[in-house]
């Protein structure tokens, strides 16, 4: 297990003081900038489930967009046709996209790798064609805007415009997805998870069931998605799938994950909010060439992959765990060197 | 049933299918050099083909133009090894996804920069002659597309089969380590074999346009899902797989369209429904004699 | 001055040092063996020399120095390293195998009378010419990579425990094959063996490592005589 960098109180005064940061940064900012935090915060939802299914378990999927796609139209059709309230749609979403996702997810039992990867890509591809088939939304298009949830009047202190008050709804979604994955890495969940990833045929052996994790973990990534799309419903106030925002979306939550971090909890937060930057800072490096943009992007992200193959924070840790050592080694004699027990058929 | 519309669709379904057959070829030789799916495969055909475009448009005639951006196609492709691909050498599968994808991103939006947003128009290389075989219309378009995929695969086997290159290619394939103690050049055969997919996507870029009418740029999106569909039925690393399945691949589509009716505008879900199913049930495709990793 | 010169050669997977500045010499024409235990560096010495592991020190091949090269450049010099494992292309046919042997030369006719040559030293290959070489027994993949490396007239060839895996027999046939091509062709070879009876009688010289760094050298004669060697590497 890796070393516990920093105790339990840092930790927590951490936490703390990030949520407060978060929790004032409407106050201070504007409605273009509040509408851009929350889509870092949905993008980071999405993320964290991703993380679950790819980082932590290796499973690779460029379909998730398809899973967020799936939950905005959930939550935007129950809003704008049937008049429930947003939070209400947030436990059908979940319940469905898990649902679907261990659906999608069950052919992992026999395939992993690039071959999962490919039958996602197939998901991504077919979304866009079942929507445009099944879904009749506003003036025979398929976009469905629902009515949005505006401020209510106890909130009219700290939230008087409905930007605000939907960003605050967003980071508390957020939040509580957060603790949950959280919760769910830190336990059995989790350690099984990394036990299928990194030896299969062994985990199977010490009871761990391979199929319950390997088909949990896509589905929970799934309905990680799905909230992740209500929430961009209710933040951006359309359910959209067109070709390519399902698979530009399917391709930001897993840069997300890979330039946070695999496999560590706060990376793919770290990753929604630095995407969600980079990407507005391409767009603004040639404001009149919109089209730019992606190309930057995309150099941009090869690039990062270069220079920090483990993400944001795993490349911190990494920092961390040198400097530590270098700290320790000033102050202790080195430990005097032994033949190492290595064979030389390992290679 | 109207035996003169199920043979038209064969046909329609034959010649869509020739060009997932040398997208699915292109994707297959990637694959058997590197290990690496290569998901932005579709848009460097892409951009292969506006080079095709802005050729014609120069007032080149249509095979020039196509084989000019051919010759550009092989570099590029050899160039995207060396600068984008190769630094990953060492890297994990999904990282090396993740930068295919970037350059997918990359490569779609620099197609737009470079050569504009308006939906362009792109002749046929082949005539548009139509012939009547007992009552069967036969399009010229359907057998010209028909014969450069079979003189694709009458190239690829000669130069893998017959020549050295092609030789030291195999052995790339087979064992990188061994094949650089024997004194082969490695990074040189991947270039090379970048190179020579990037060259075949450009070939079905050209194809693809006349037959679904204009060029933009997500021309070559779902073909891309059809030809990774193909590769994995014939097996991704069989490239006589790719093609006979890229053909199936394209008839299943055509008959779909027009024999299912509530598959309608969703036949996507045919590639979908094969990928999925050829994984599931033969993970190694068709033809394919590696076993996919399985759990 | 020696056809091999290595000096002060190191090398590390990573952080892990595997070996500590080694020294050894092979003449033209000259058998060497390599001996020691498992894990002490040998395997990782023959990499370092065909140029798969980055190495520091000194590293000449015919007076030139080839340290830091590709393994590439370094096998068109006339370096060729049968690898532990054979490095059987498995996929392809036995015959390809051997003309990928030739793949730095350039003379056809050359080519064609080596490749008649070795068919005829090596029956079982000959008999399997148009068989995929991953299909042969452990022997004849063992034969096949001694004689594709000697497709590319190689000056030195570095093997990596040719007798891994083979039965008893096999193994005398091939070293009686390995001392005939040295007497007939001259080539030169660094032996890394853990058959230390075997490897001495072929070997003109020898060197032991241990840990990474060589502990003992001296004439195959002398080290065969050695209280100590013979304990550790003879079993007698």
């Amino acid at each position: 297990m890796r070393g516990r960098a920093l105790g339990i109180g840092t930790r927590a005064g951490a936490a703390l003081l990030t949520v407060g940061v978060l929790a004032w940064l409407p106050q201070y900012y504007g409605a273009t900038d509040t509408a851009l935090f929350a889509k870092a915060i949905y993008i980071a939802i999405a993320a964290l489930g991703l993380n679950l299914l790819t980082g932590y378990n290796g499973q690779v999927s460029i379909g998730h967009g398809a899973f967020f796609g799936f939950g905005a139209y959930a939550t935007a059709i129950l809003m704008n046709d049937h008049g429930w309230d947003f939070l209400a749609t947030l436990p059908v979403v979940a319940v469905a996209s898990f649902v679907v996702g261990a659906a999608v997810g069950f052919p992992a039992l026999r395939v992993k790798g690039l071959y999962l990867a490919l039958i996602t890509l197939g998901l991504a591809a077919l979304f866009p064609d079942l929507v445009t088939k099944y879904v009749h939304g506003t003036g025979g298009t398929t976009l469905v805007q629902p009515p949005l949830p505006t401020s209510p009047g106890w909130a009219q202190g700290f939230a008087p415009n409905d930007d605000q008050w939907r960003y605050y709804l967003a980071l508390t979604i957020g939040i509580v997805m957060f603790i949950l994955a959280w919760n769910l890495v830190r336990g059995r969940f989790g350690r099984a998870l990394l036990a299928v990833r990194d030896h299969d045929a062994a985990a199977s052996t010490i009871g761990i069931d391979l199929a319950r994790i390997k088909v949990g973990s896509f589905a929970i990534s799934a309905l990680y998605a799905g909230i992740a799309g209500s929430v961009g419903v209710m933040v951006t106030g359309l359910a959209n799938a067109g070709r390519v925002e399902t698979f530009q979306l399917s391709i930001n939550f897993l840069v997300a994950v890979v330039i946070g971090g695999t496999a560590t909890v706060l990376g793919p937060v770290v990753g929604a909010w630095t995407f969600v930057f980079l990407e507005r800072a391409t767009q603004d490096l040639f404001p009149d060439q919109a089209l730019l943009s992606p190309a930057i992007f995309g150099v941009a992200l090869i690039l990062l992959l270069f220079a920090l193959p483990d993400g944001i924070v795993g490349g911190a840790r990494r920092t961390g765990r040198f400097a530590r050592r270098k700290l320790q080694a000033r102050r202790a004699p080195r430990a005097p060197d032994f033949p190492s027990p290595i064979r030389e058929d390992r290679q | 049933m109207d035996l003169n519309l199920f043979f038209s669709q064969l046909l329609n379904g034959l010649s869509s299918g020739a060009i997932y057959a040398s997208l699915a070829l292109a994707i297959v030789l990637i694959f058997r050099t590197t290990g690496i799916l290569n998901f932005a495969q579709g848009e460097m055909a892409l951009f292969s083909t506006y080079v095709t475009w802005w050729l014609a448009d120069q007032g080149l005639s249509i095979g020039l133009a196509i084989a000019i951006s051919v010759a550009v196609s092989f570099v590029g492709g050899a160039v995207i090894e060396r600068v984008v691909i190769r630094p990953f050498e060492k890297a994990s599968p999904l990282v090396i996804v993740i930068a295919t994808l970037g350059l997918f991103l990359a490569l779609n939006s620099l197609t737009q920069v470079v050569f504009g947003t308006d939906a362009k128009q792109l002749g046929s290389a082949f005539p548009d002659t139509v012939w009547d075989v007992w009552g069967l219309r036969i399009e010229a378009q359907t057998i010209g597309i028909l014969v450069v995929l079979g003189l694709e695969c009458v190239a690829l086997w000669v130069l893998f089969q017959r020549t050295r290159i092609g030789l030291a290619l195999r052995a790339v394939a087979d064992n990188p380590e061994a094949s650089r103690l024997l004194g082969v050049r490695v990074g040189t055969m991947l270039m090379f074999g970048w190179g020579l997919s990037a060259a075949l996507g450009s070939l079905a870029g050209a194809m693809v346009v006349p037959t679904t009418q204009a060029l933009t740029a997500s021309s070559l999106q779902s073909v891309l899902v059809f030809a990774f569909a193909a590769a994995a039925l014939g097996g991704f690393d069989s490239p006589l797989g790719a093609v006979v399945a890229g053909l199936i691949v394209g008839i299943a589509r055509a008959l779909t369209i027009q024999y299912i009716e509530p598959l309608n505008n969703i036949e996507l879900v045919v590639p979908f429904a094969i990928i999925l199913v050829v994984l599931l049930v033969k993970p190694a495709g068709l033809f394919g004699s590696t076993q996919v990793e399985r759990v | 001055m020696s056809l091999l010169e290595v000096v002060d050669l190191s090398a590390a997977y990573g952080p892990i040092q595997v070996l500590h500045g080694i020294s050894l010499t092979v003449d033209a024409g000259e058998v060497v063996v390599v001996l020691g235990a498992n894990g002490a560096g040998k395997t990782t010495a023959l990499r370092a020399i065909s140029g798969l592991v980055a190495a520091k020190g000194e590293l000449r091949f015919d007076g030139v120095s080839i340290l830091g090269r590709h393994p590439e450049s370094i096998a068109h010099r006339g370096v060729s390293h049968v690898p532990q494992g054979r490095g059987t292309l498995a996929g392809l046919t036995v015959d390809e195998n051997m003309r990928l042997g030739a793949y730095s030369r350039r003379d056809r006719e050359g080519i064609a009378a080596d490749l008649a040559e070795w068919y005829d030293t090596f029956p079982p290959l000959a008999k399997r010419r148009s068989q995929t070489a991953g299909t042969m027994s452990g022997g004849e993949q063992q034969m096949l990579a001694v004689a594709r490396s000697l497709m590319s007239r190689p000056r030195l060839l570095l093997l990596d425990e040719p007798s891994l895996g083979l039965a008893p027999l096999v193994t005398k046939q091939l070293f009686e094959t390995l001392a005939t091509v040295n007497r007939e062709r001259g080539i030169a070879m660094l032996l890394v063996e853990q058959n230390a009876a075997l490897a001495l009688e072929l070997a003109a010289r020898g060197y032991v490592l241990e840990a990474g760094e060589i502990v003992a050298s001296g004439t195959a004669e002398n080290l065969s005589r050695d209280g100590e060697i013979r304990k550790a590497y003879l079993g007698r």
